[in-house]
């Protein structure tokens, strides 16, 4: 555009490119590079930790293959690793916290977007908020010490004495196990996913609730247009919960008994992919015990990294959306 | 009215008062969390227990080594991620069009999803095993990979909401780009970015799982990047899980401490973003 243009004189000219062609100037392309580096850096974090894992976990995949994720077997004396009383512990114990986690999130946004007036939404939004700001260690401490006694002598005995004929409810009420680990995550994902929901109930048009209270609705009724205006939204949220559940680590480790064993009751002590490397990894003397801890890793990257784009895929269609119509 | 009606009625208010119930739950949860890690810590804090380094069971000891690794690993990992979390969030709003910037939008979101014990595994092949010993740097670095994704998008959101007349006016003075954002465009955005940066070092601070194997930990004052250091998280994690009472109260004094400091800086963060929109 500027090098066609017939110029008086050779500084307006040079004025000209600098602020019409930014990439003209020096310094510009240096900053531009610099800038460039560091997101091709972000993305070579994540490549190197795709490479890295596959590398160190080669050795395990190589000697156990398939049988890694369907071996129940993990015995580090005998060299014996099998992922599946992990890959159990961390599904049932994520299951737990959604089926909790996802009604109270909906129950709170629902309050704060529809219910609330603003002068209690918004300290009412900091407050939760700060439950995602406390560290995932001191909810393990705060677990050991007073949600697992709690569960133990107030929680566990009514479920099984209410529910004791299912199998999930059965066996020593030891407070220390699946159903304290999948509550303790269920408090953890709440504050997550109550603050997507709230940001995807807010970017629901108020025709919405406007026709349905013309419409002769309660305020129930009108809540569930909302709610199914923001589906997809909320699958995106919950699917972020599901991330931080599968992935959370010391809170989880401090209070679900570390036991690789698949149990059908939630009493008894499990074990999830995280707490495993978490506890292990610096036992690990043998390379193949690493290994297999790595590969666990892999295994949990991969999920993870699925489960994360999914969410963000639902839920930046959503605000886009909003973004249109708004 | 009638019965379906009064049926509907019901309905709503039986789900009005459940919602309720959901926030009043939420928010007793965080007070008695709180509230119980104040009683508990209050008991054991003193000036010779921040100070102090541990000791064996039955000889008091306290946590001033794990206050400086804290405090070591947090300024390393500051160092590393905010120049580099600022730069990618800088690259995405303002040079941030096409497919490229899309997929770096798209790996950053997902890397704050990244389970952190993942991160500390991969510092761990690249870091640890390389230098053959545990450290203070492969900690540091395991925590700025986690501020990197946190401070880049709080960055980019930040940067975007400055007026865009703001930069027509300094290039039609003559400035060139760099200029312009570094000098005109940050400035203008720098108290956002310090309330995303201050967030980011509250999330880190509270990290366990990626200094297991990283920092890993260590029983003495240290403040050398290539030695183990200790982390006030990882101490608490120790102590919590060991079976003496003495510990198990140290921990929660230990807990009252950095519950102390992420509570101050989110309170901060929103006394001045409260200020400000």
């Amino acid at each position: 555009m500027s090098s066609s243009v017939k110029l008086p004189t050779r500084d307006l000219r040079l004025a000209t490119i600098l602020r019409l062609s930014p990439t003209g100037n020096a310094g510009d392309a240096v900053f531009r590079g610099a800038m460039f580096c560091a997101a091709l850096l972000v993305l070579l974090i994540v490549g190197g930790m795709i490479v890295a894992l596959a590398v160190k976990s080669l050795p395990a995949i190589r000697e156990f293959g398939f049988n890694f994720l369907i071996s129940r077997e993990w015995n580090p004396v005998k060299a014996q690793f099998g992922a599946l009383p992990f890959i159990y512990g961390t599904v049932v114990s994520s299951a737990i916290a959604l089926l909790i986690g996802v009604p109270l999130s909906l129950g709170i946004a629902v309050f704060l977007v529809e219910q609330a007036p603003r002068f209690l939404a918004r300290p009412i939004t900091f407050l939760v908020e700060l439950l995602a700001a406390i560290p995932s260690v001191v909810y393990g401490l705060w677990g050991i010490f007073v949600l697992a006694p709690f569960l133990r002598v107030h929680v566990e005995p009514l479920l099984a004495r209410w529910f004791g004929w299912l199998p999930l409810f059965q066996g020593s009420v030891t407070g220390i196990g699946l159903f304290t680990g999948g509550i303790i995550l269920a408090i953890m994902v709440t504050p997550i996913i109550t603050s997507v929901v709230r940001d995807v109930l807010a970017a629901v048009p108020n025709s919405q609730r406007e026709a349905a209270l013309a419409l002769g609705a309660t305020r129930w009724e009108t809540t569930r247009v909302v709610l199914v205006n923001g589906a997809p939204g909320i699958a995106g949220a919950v699917m972020l919960g599901l991330g931080r559940a599968l992935g959370e680590t010391m809170a989880v480790t401090m209070v679900i008994g570390n036991r690789p064993q698949i149990s059908a009751s939630l009493f008894e002590p499990s074990y999830t992919i995280a707490s495993a490397i978490a506890n292990e990894f610096t036992e690990a003397t043998q390379d193949i015990y690493l290994s297999a801890l790595v590969e666990l890793g892999l295994i949990l990257f991969l999920v993870t990294f699925v489960v994360n784009g999914l969410a963000r895929v639902l839920v930046w269609n959503v605000t886009r959306k909003s973004g249109a119509t708004a | 009215m009638t019965t379906a009606d009064r049926k509907r009625r019901l309905t709503s208010a039986i789900m009005t008062t459940f919602t309720g119930a959901c926030t009043a739950l939420a928010i007793s949860l965080l007070l008695v969390i709180l509230l119980y890690i104040a009683w508990q810590g209050i008991g054991s804090l003193n000036l010779r227990f921040l100070l102090e380094s541990p000791r064996p069971v039955g000889e008091g000891g306290g946590i001033g080594n794990a206050i400086l690794g804290s405090l070591v690993l947090l300024l390393l990992s500051s160092a590393l991620g905010m120049p580099i979390g600022i730069a990618v969030g800088i690259y995405l709003s303002e040079f941030g069009k096409g497919r490229f910037a899309s997929l770096v939008r798209f790996v950053v979101d997902t890397l704050t999803g990244i389970p952190s014990i993942v991160t500390g595994v991969f510092v761990y092949a690249i870091i640890v095993v390389p230098f053959k010993h545990f450290s203070a740097l492969a900690g540091g670095v395991a925590l700025a990979m986690i501020m990197i994704p946190i401070v880049a998008r709080t960055t980019e959101e930040m940067i975007k909401l400055v007026p865009q007349n703001l930069r027509e006016g300094a290039l039609a003075l003559g400035a060139p780009q760099w200029k312009v954002t570094l000098g005109i465009v940050l400035p203008a955005a720098a108290s956002g970015i310090a309330t995303g940066g201050m967030l980011a070092v509250a999330r880190v601070s509270g990290e366990t799982a990626p200094l297991l194997f990283t920092a890993f930990g260590s029983r003495f004052f240290s403040y050398y990047l290539d030695q183990p250091i200790a982390s006030l998280t990882v101490q608490i994690y120790n102590y919590a899980i060991s079976p003496y009472d003495e510990w198990h109260a140290q921990a929660w004094a230990a807990t009252l401490v950095l519950m102390t400091l992420i509570l101050a800086i989110n309170i901060v963060v929103r006394f001045f973003t409260r200020q400000k929109f």
